[in-house]
Order: C-alpha cells, then structure tokens, then sequence
C-alpha cells in the first residue's frame, strides 16, 4: 500500500479540464511518472505526478478541495 | 454620502479600499473566504462577514453571499475592487436592484465595454483610434480583401467564436493570406461551429499606455497617462506615470480621446482606457477600457495628489465631480513594482510561504501598499500580488534610484519574492533609457535569468 501526497498547498483538480475525463478513474492502475491531478495554486496549474506505482487507485480528496503541502492526495495497492 | 461600505474583494486593494472608506468617516464591511480569516482587511474593517470555503468561485465570487452579507450588516454600498466581481455587468445590475449603490460605473456600461466588438464601435464612434481592421465579422473574402487596404501586412485573422489565443492566424503577405483565410473560415467552423472570422492589424513592438479617468455620468476628466510596458505572460510587473515615451501633444490627443469615450458612455467612477503606442509609426490605437479601479491606480494618485479611490466613493455617494481638468497637474514621476510571492530563480513558480521578520520601506517619496504582516500565512488560492511599492521623486532617473533605495529595505523572511527582478531591472540599461516594448521583458527574462537568484525576499 502506498500513498500519493499533494507537493503544494492549493486546490486540488481530477480533471486537465472542466469538460474532461479525470486523469485517473477510481481504481485504475499508476504508474510512477503518471498524471494524477492538478494543484491550483496562485492561480497556476501543476501537475502531480506519482512516484509511486500501484493499484486500484482511491482518492481520499475530492475535484476541487483545498487541500495543503503533505496532504495524502490518493491510495494504491 | 455613503454610510456603510461593504468591500467585495481581499488583499492590498481591499485595505486600501477600507482605508479611503476611513478616511472619508464611511464604515466598513469587510467579506472573506474561510481561508482569509486572519488577513489583514478583515482586521482593518468595522465588521467582517465569513461568505464562503476557499474557493473563489463559492466565496469572492459567490453573488449571492456577498449581497445577503450587504443586507446582513446593513450596508448601502459594495465596492467591487479588481478582479472578481469587479468588471461582472451581472453582478453590478443585481447590486442596483438590491437597492444598494455600485461603486462603479452602471451595468450597461459595463457590458457596453465588455464586449470586443461594441467597445470597438463606441470608441471609434468617440473618436478614438482604434486597431486598423474589420468593424466586426468579415462577411466573405471579397471584403476581407478591401480591409487589408487599412490594415496592410502582418495581418491577424481571429475566428470570431474563438478565444484565449484559439482560432488566431497570421498572414504576412497576399499570398499567404489568400490561403490562410479560406482555411481559417472552414477551421473555425469546424472548431467553433461558427466560420466568423474578424480581421486585425498586427500591431509590432508598441508600449502599453493608458489614461486614467474619473467621470460622474456627465462629465469626465483624465488623469494623465501611465505606461506598463513591462509585461511578463501579458502581467504587468512595473507601471509609471508620465510616460516618458510622449510628446506634448500626443499626450494631449491620446488624453482628449479617454475623456471623450468616458463622456460618450456616461462614465460613472475610475476607470482607464488602454491603448497600444507604435513609437515608430507615432500612432495610438485603442485597446480596451477597463471599467474599474487598477492595480497600478497608485502611480497617478503620486504624480497628481489625488486620491482616487476616495474620489470613487464620494461620486458613487452622489456627489458631482470635485476636481476640474485645470486642477489635475501632475508633478515628478513615479513608479509601481509589484513584490509577487513568486520564485523569480525558478521560473516565477508561486510561493505560498509564512512570512517571518518583515522590514518595511519608507521615507521621502516611497508608499507601500500591501497585506502583509509578520506572522501572516499566504494562503495558496487567489493571486501572487503581495504587495506594491511605489516611489515618487522629481525626475524619472531619480525616482529609479529610489526604487532601488526602497527595495534594499524591503526585506520579507520567509517568502521567495518578485524583489530581485526588479532590482535587476532598476539596473538595466535600457530599462534606465525607457527603451521598452510590450514583449521586451520575456526577451530580458531569457537572458538573464542567472541574475534573479537571491536567498531572501
């Protein structure tokens, strides 16, 4: 079991854009360098990407939560 | 006179909104996020109103909140700031129909502004040159081709249904505009839906110039010029005033025509018309009228003493211009710098720090406006603007050497900031010869971006 922490404090997206698909859907694999969501933060978009590789991806914050640096962001297998 | 004034915005400009509200004896509502508990507006005003979670879209921009917080406290007038609301005709029509006064201009001038192609008409109808091109969508490319007898080459299509830089194409000569026109008509329709396309010259190196207004729906008068050529993604970062870049009598016509557009739209409040100003070619061309106080307000109020929020408020209050034209005259030069809690070393990346011993500029002409107190988290959620430092002095060489007096004062632990930008650039020199176009900074910015690290802001 690993965990995917937010980088930076800001606002947490799933989506690249309001009108698309999330990057990634409950419970789809990651791998390590993948795109798992966007932080707003000052009003510029930064990527997270996993270091981690796993399984079954949860996301323990919803699309657009504050969330802070250190935040746990999603769990895999 | 207004009695009660609730201030729709966060940051420097909500202070300095309460402060002229103050000073003018007007109590104060401030409204804040859940995230802007503490801040510094919210401690400055009579009585502060939770609206809504961090997001800016359920509290700043939350129509709704901010309106019940107005009737809560009882306030009789909302100021809008920038940004947010400032420019939302929406929000500026709900406001009136509440009852309560807009400090602003009406909703309808709002729109009328708002819109590209209706500002285009009203201004070219007041007089104001505007950007040699179509007057609104190019009905086929036999009419495009009489319009290229105005705009010449380059030449910009836009389709008329896109945005945000998507659907624009250049041509710079007959023969690629032959072709990238039937192209762009069958990629905007594809795209949009809509085949429209608008046609407009390209203007090439030009500075940003702008005039600051005051009207009060009959009259109207000017404030000078400002010049915020130094742009970063299309961001101003350094705005002065005089312009160093006009003659007398340009300053005089590019003057004239903000007060005459002002006067045709019935402009009520602050506001600026912007234009681009082609140094070659000794031309202005309209861009955009900014229906709302600015950022860089400050650099006019040095120059000329008046203080324009102030006079905002006593015209939103009823009262009839108190200022005449033959009163504005300006003295000195000034200069704005905005410190943004960004990492200039590392690309400008945002820097949502604490801020930690905090050492504030002062002395003969320096006024800095900010939020910012030791001790004060920065929260990651709205913009970077942390602070603008302003300085005043008799010549603009003078005044660039106060600024960088005031910046070696200026030192703010904790935070990465945009400081050693503007340090490197008061030692510049061509930024000390005013030799600047709109898209000289980026150019600057890629070559010498060794010359941006410091360890503290």
């Amino acid at each position: 079991m690993a965990q995917i922490l937010s980088p930076l404090p800001g606002t947490f997206y799933r989506t690249p854009a309001p009108d698309k698909p999330p990057y990634k859907a409950d419970g789809d694999a990651v791998a390590v360098g993948d795109v798992i969501g966007l932080i707003e933060v000052m009003k510029s978009y930064i990527e997270v990407t996993s270091d981690v590789a796993g399984t079954n991806i949860r996301f323990s914050v919803d699309n657009e939560e504050p969330v802070m640096a250190g935040t746990p962001l999603a769990d895999l297998d | 006179m207004l009695k009660k004034l609730l201030v729709a915005n966060r940051g420097e400009i909500a202070v300095r909104i309460i402060r002229a509200a103050r000073d003018l004896g007007i109590a104060t509502v401030a409204v804040h996020s859940a995230a802007d508990t503490d801040a510094l507006h919210v401690q400055l005003a009579d009585e502060a109103v939770n609206i809504g979670p961090p997001a800016a879209k359920k509290s700043y921009l939350n129509m709704a909140a901010i309106l019940a917080a107005a009737e809560t406290t009882g306030a009789d007038a909302i100021h809008p700031g920038y940004g947010f609301l400032a420019e939302n005709a929406e929000f500026a029509d709900a406001v009136a129909a509440a009852g309560l006064v807009f400090v602003g201009p009406s909703g309808d001038a709002i729109r009328l502004m708002g819109d590209k192609v209706s500002a285009r008409s009203a201004a070219h109808a007041a007089g104001v040159p505007v950007v040699p091109g179509s007057s609104g969508r190019v009905a086929g490319i036999e009419e495009a081709r009489h319009i290229l007898i105005d705009t010449g080459f380059p030449v910009m299509i836009k389709a008329a249904a896109g945005g945000g830089g998507r659907g624009i194409r250049i041509a710079n000569n007959l023969a690629e505009f032959e072709q990238a026109f039937p192209q762009a008509e069958a990629e905007a329709l594809s795209a949009f839906g809509d085949g429209g396309l608008y046609m407009e010259k390209v203007i090439g190196r030009a500075r940003h110039i702008e005039v600051q207004v005051l009207g009060d729906r009959t009259d109207a008068i000017h404030l000078f010029e400002r010049e915020c050529s130094l742009q970063r993604r299309r961001q101003k970062v350094w705005e002065e005033a005089p312009s160093a870049a006009l003659s007398e009598g340009l300053r005089d016509r590019l003057c004239s025509s903000a007060v005459a557009l002002a006067r045709a739209v019935s402009y009520s409040g602050a506001g600026t018309v912007e234009y681009l100003y082609d140094d070659a070619a000794d031309q202005f061309y309209f861009i955009e009228m900014n229906t709302r106080i600015q950022v860089e307000h400050p650099v006019t109020e040095m120059i000329t003493g008046v203080d324009l929020v102030a006079e905002g408020l006593r015209i939103a209050g009823g009262e009839a211009l108190r200022l005449k034209q033959r009163d504005i005259v300006p003295r000195g030069h000034a200069i704005e710098v905005r410190i943004n809690a960004e990492d200039p070393a590392r690309d400008f990346a945002p820097f949502p720090g604490k801020v930690g011993d905090l050492r504030l500029p002062g002395g003969p002409g320096v006024r800095f406006d900010s939020m910012l107190f030791q001790g004060y988290q920065v929260p990651p959620f709205y913009d970077s603007l942390l602070a603008k430092l302003v300085v005043h002095a008799e010549t603009r060489e003078a005044a660039i050497t106060r600024l960088t007096r005031a910046l070696t004062e200026l030192s703010i632990e904790g935070m990465k900031t945009t400081k050693p930008l503007f340090l490197a650039l008061a030692a510049d020199e061509t930024v000390r010869a005013g030799a600047v176009h709109t898209r000289w900074l980026e150019g600057w910015l890629s070559e010498n971006a060794d010359r941006l690290n410091d360890a503290q802001g």
